[in-house]
């Protein structure tokens, strides 16, 4: 299955929204289209929020490349969050306890706001965000 | 193959109840007994039955040691650890007189699987035959050394059975006692092998101390060939899985989700969680068995996959 990523800037950040199913089939594609994004925004030192609403489902193999990107982010001393969990895979991440290891946000506003003021006010201005 | 017992099922170290959990767990008993019926023995096993398993019983503390029923005279065991030791009563109770054959897989040579033989009364009975399987090169240096001085206060001549020792080169199939035995390489510090028995139309995977890296397909591949279909996977799920990929990478072992994931591709119908965490207490590795039956629930295909956790005494039928 091809899974698509679709991409934004918002002030100092970037929101990635991959859509689909992440699992052994699928990761290889999924790590390929995050490393450039890892490196662009640990470059930059901004903030890559990953939108996860559109992915339902997420295997070990994915999970492994997310803990690969959130190393590479930190050595940077960049944050990556991951937002907006589908519940199916909001409970793949609690089992996992990778959920104890990532920064997990329960809606992109929150995220944002973890991001920065900038980010923050951007992305409310934008409209894209529901009401705080 | 009729079924499988569990003698020994913790993880790297044996652990034991301290009087502080069995008070607990007495008084949460009696806790749930408050104002229940409490006239007959089965109100009081009706009351028992209704607690969670941590509450009324426990998973137990030996470390790796679990049998193959094949219905026949001889013994099939896995690994010599701790739980060797109460299995080694229960045979030799058993005896009546007649020599006995035991037929012991070793999984790897760490302590925690090697520990129980010392105190493996079968051993010491003349007439008795012991034979010890594995791939090894150490397998026999590695399991004397251990009762050598000074580590032990008689060495491995105390014996009275005959001790054999018989290297198996893995990924061939072996027929030992009617059952049709394959081993496979498996990533471990100083390597382990899982163990494939095949009798009577039953497959039983034995597969403790083992790491699966998730970066290589082919890895994969090679397991869930080795699980097809059998009937029952028992899975080293020692860790959750964001340990066993960052902090205790390369330790050796692996997790309840990666133990699902394998399983429901290799369309096994059981998956056994086995080789618990030591520093875990009954109440978390009851969590962890009741999140890994919801994971197999939220991400089921077509066949559902069955799950439950070893525990020191557990019996499992096939």
């Amino acid at each position: 299955m091809h899974l698509q990523i679709a991409t934004r800037q918002v002030a100092d950040a970037v929101i990635a929204m991959p859509v689909g199913r992440i699992d052994h089939r699928s990761a290889a594609e999924f790590e390929a289209a995050l490393t450039p994004l890892v490196a662009a925004a640990a470059a930059a030192k901004g903030a890559l929020v990953l939108d996860f609403s559109g992915i339902d489902y997420i295997s070990s193999v994915g999970l492994r490349v997310l803990m690969i990107a959130a190393k590479k982010m930190r050595e940077r001393e960049a944050p990556l969050l991951v937002s907006a969990l589908q519940s199916v895979v909001a409970e793949i991440f609690a089992i996992s306890r990778f959920d104890r290891i990532l920064t997990v946000t329960a809606t992109l506003d929150d995220a944002m706001a973890l991001c920065s003021p900038a980010a923050l006010a951007a992305y409310r201005s934008a409209g894209s965000a529901p009401a705080p | 193959m009729k079924g499988v017992r569990f003698w020994g099922t913790r993880g790297s170290l044996p652990v034991a109840l301290t009087a502080r959990d069995v008070g607990a767990k007495l008084l949460g008993a009696l806790r749930a007994a408050r104002g229940r019926q409490l006239g007959s023995d089965s109100d009081l096993q009706s009351i028992l039955d209704g607690l969670p398993f941590a509450a009324r019983a426990t998973y137990g503390g030996h470390s790796s040691c679990v049998q193959l029923d094949t219905g026949g005279a001889e013994f099939l065991v896995c690994d010599m650890g701790s739980g060797l030791r109460p299995f080694g009563q229960a045979a030799a109770a058993s005896r009546n007189g007649v020599a006995q054959t035991f037929h012991i897989f070793m999984s790897h040579l760490h302590w925690d699987h090697i520990m129980g033989l010392p105190f493996f009364v079968p051993a010491f009975i003349p007439g008795n035959r012991v034979v010890i399987y594995g791939s090894h090169e150490e397998l026999e240096s590695a399991l004397r050394r251990q009762q050598d001085k000074p580590s032990f206060p008689v060495d491995f001549s105390i014996f009275g059975a005959k001790m054999e020792f018989v290297h198996l080169e893995p990924g061939r199939t072996h027929e030992i006692a009617g059952v049709a035995v394959t081993s496979m390489l498996q990533r471990h510090a100083g390597d382990s092998y899982g163990y494939r028995f095949e009798s009577q139309g039953k497959v039983v995977v034995y597969s403790t101390d083992s790491e699966h890296p998730l970066a290589q397909a082919e890895h994969a591949e090679r397991f869930v060939r080795f699980f097809h279909g059998a009937d029952l996977v028992i899975f080293d799920g020692m860790y959750s899985l964001a340990d066993a990929i960052s902090v205790k990478a390369d330790w050796g072992h692996s997790s309840n989700i990666v133990g699902v994931e394998l399983c429901q591709l290799a369309e096994v119908r059981h998956l056994c969680l086995f080789h618990h965490e030591p520093v875990f207490d009954d109440a978390a590795i009851d969590a962890v068995l009741a999140e890994t039956r919801r994971l197999e629930e939220i991400t089921r295909g077509a066949q559902r996959l069955h799950v439950s956790a070893a525990y020191d005494g557990m019996e499992i039928a096939l």
